[in-house]
């Protein structure tokens, strides 16, 4: 089945329910035509996709195919030079990183970017900058209000904390923990920030087998228990096989294959460029 | 006791005071280097432009009086008030603000993710810059700072060492006002960076940009927030220092004394600055109490250097500072 068909099967319907009996909404994020080059490197060529409310969306490709920079396009890192991106039915202006944090978007990085320096708990904490409204003033003098806040989001960030099972290491400073653990309290942090759209850049790379069965566990309880959408790189083809409702495949910034995880595992040129048939 | 030993102590004490000083001005390098790894070399031309702002203020001077007078012909100099000293602290504590958002606006924004050197460049280019608008504003002429700090010696101090000691402590009540000063101002960023919303900004942009930015944090306005504090305890700086020399434009000097301050404390330690700088205060003093008369005095000028320079070697992190790991 090509891609074309596979959009289409989704396209008109505007939700529908899951073999797994989860209910996948209406489009709530667009990419459209999107192009970003560096210098000679095309790194996204005319690329278009979408989102869905509720679904667990995948990205997957060779080294270099460009993920990661669709995912720094969503997250307002890399402003792309050509195409539109849509979200909640709009046209989205160009807009700063911050900014697109407060739309309820949250992401990890392929390389972790935690803060070395603070605590697991604080580390969380920041995730929950954008909700935080009380005044300099008020958090100056540390009235009520201020601290009745701290507290609430204290209370929600402490929830994240116990459904990813690091009660234990929630005074540790991050910089001293393994890599997998970083990796969870990086996804902790886009959690607290109860994100609409989670993005995650290779949250399984470098895991051992047990650490990638938890991560995935814990991606499928986010996905079903509080509705996030997740739109996830990943390398590992059963993982992502295993996790994602629909699969966009990239290969050399070109789009190649775009469909349910079966349908792209049937695609030929799919199949051509992860064996490398199409060029050696 | 014996006089020599309750001379040093005396000399100890007030090298303590002269200390704080030292670390307010290290205080604002490190929370701007912290924050954005840029090391300000404007930081000692701030406190003056906001001493000379504070007494112009004060003093209803007329900004740029010298320049209005020579293109238009007048004479004028003085709007014939006087601002409260409340009142004109406030004042000048909007514009160092206002000059933040300048900075950031006008400099920073153009030189991201340009290399270090450059960005120290632009603050030295900053500093002449500020230097000359501040001698256009409001002349170049020393001028007298009082915003009603005490001054002179603290009796109190002197009666009761006499009656221990039978020698009284010579303490100036200046000193005393910029050391609790300091101490508030100290605890006041503390608690502010450790328990408000801004302040945990500030800590996460200062370990890392990138994931600041994933987490809903503007860096200009962190830029614009962290050159502001700096600018007020520049601020704060030059009220001391003014207080008790008058404003005058080798007050931009002391910024050369808080290097070896930085060198001692690391450059990205508060604690660091504040151990730093009364390290320093209170060993030049001492130097120059016991070494000075052999070697000739003047000691003062360089054994805040020669100090940093022996650090440089042994312990290049400085006392608080991260340990630096060269990554291969
Ligand atoms: N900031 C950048 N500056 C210059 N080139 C970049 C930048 N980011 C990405 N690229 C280039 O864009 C192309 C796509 O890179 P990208 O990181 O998006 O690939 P990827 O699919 O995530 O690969 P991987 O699986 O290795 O993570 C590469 O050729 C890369 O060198
Ligand atoms: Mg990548």
């Amino acid at each position: 089945m090509t891609s074309q068909t596979a959009q289409e099967t989704t396209q008109d319907t505007d939700s529908f329910v899951t073999p797994d009996g989860r209910t996948i909404g209406g489009v709530i994020m667009e990419m459209k035509n999107i192009t970003l080059r560096f210098g000679g490197v095309v790194a996204i060529q005319d690329i278009s996709f979408d989102i869905r409310e509720g679904e667990i969306r995948a990205i997957i490709g060779p080294n270099g195919a460009g993920k990661s920079s669709m995912l720094n396009v969503i997250s307002g890192f890399y402003v792309p030079q050509d195409g539109e991106v849509w979200y909640h039915g709009a046209r989205r202006p160009r807009m700063r990183p911050y900014q697109v944090a407060e739309q309820g978007i949250a992401r990890t990085f392929q390389n972790i970017a935690l803060f070395d320096g603070m605590s697991v708990l604080d580390n969380i904490m920041t995730g929950r900058l954008t909700m935080m409204k009380s005044n300099m003033l008020q958090q100056a003098l540390w009235f009520g209000k201020a601290e009745r806040e701290e507290n609430a989001h204290r209370e929600q960030v402490e929830k994240v904390i116990d459904f990813l099972e690091i009660q234990n290491i929630r005074k540790t400073p991050v910089g001293r923990l393994p890599y997998g653990l970083k990796k969870r309290v990086e996804l902790a942090r886009a959690l607290a920030a109860e994100p609409k759209l989670l993005l995650l850049d290779e949250p399984m790379a470098g895991m051992n087998v047990e650490e990638k069965e938890d991560m995935s566990r814990f991606i499928l309880d986010v996905n079903d228990e509080f509705g996030t959408t997740i739109a996830l790189i990943e390398h590992d083809m059963g993982v992502v096989m295993d996790l994602s409702d629909r699969v966009v495949v990239m290969d050399y910034g070109k789009k190649i294959g775009d469909g349910t995880p079966d349908e792209v595992r049937g695609n030929q040129a799919v199949i051509d460029a992860y064996l490398g048939v199409a060029h050696d | 006791m014996p006089d020599q030993l309750l001379f040093a102590m005396e000399v100890m004490l007030n090298g303590l005071m002269a200390g704080v000083l030292y670390a307010l001005v290290a205080l604002g390098f490190v929370l701007i280097f912290k924050a954005s790894g840029i090391f300000n070399y404007s930081q000692g031309v701030m406190a003056l432009f906001a001493a000379l702002t504070l007494v112009g203020i004060q003093n209803g001077q007329v900004p740029f009086s010298h320049l209005i007078n020579a293109i238009f012909g007048t004479e004028v100099h003085h709007f014939g008030w006087h601002v409260p000293a409340i009142f004109a602290i406030l004042l000048t504590a909007a514009i160092m603000v206002l000059f933040a958002w300048i900075v950031e606006r006008y400099v920073l924004r153009h030189l991201v993710n340009q290399p270090d050197i450059i960005l120290f460049m632009a603050t030295i280019g900053l500093a002449y810059f500020m230097e000359g608008f501040g001698d256009l504003m409001w002349g170049s002429e020393i001028k007298k700072l009082d915003v009603g700090l005490p001054q002179g010696i603290n009796v109190p101090i002197d009666e009761t060492t006499y009656g221990w000691f039978g020698y009284g402590f010579f303490i100036d009540n200046l000193d005393i006002s910029a050391t609790i000063l300091a101490v508030i101002l100290v605890v006041a960023l503390t608690v502010f960076s450790q328990y408000s919303k801004q302040g945990r900004a500030l800590r996460a942009v200062a370990d890392d940009h990138q994931a600041a930015l994933s987490v809903g944090i503007s860096l200009r306005f962190i830029w614009v927030l962290v050159w502001s504090i700096a600018g007020f305890v520049a601020l704060v700086a030059g009220i001391v220092w003014g207080s008790k020399s008058g404003v005058q434009f080798s007050l931009s000097l002391i910024a050369l004394k808080a290097l070896p301050v930085l060198m001692l404390g690391g450059f990205t330690s508060i604690p660091g600055a504040i151990i730093g700088g009364l390290i320093i205060g209170v060993g030049e003093k001492l130097f120059e109490f016991t070494i000075g008369p052999l070697v000739g005095g003047a000691t003062e000028n360089w054994f805040a250097y020669v100090l940093a320079l022996l650090f440089l070697v042994f312990r290049p992190q400085g006392l608080f500072g991260e340990k630096i790991i060269e990554r291969v």
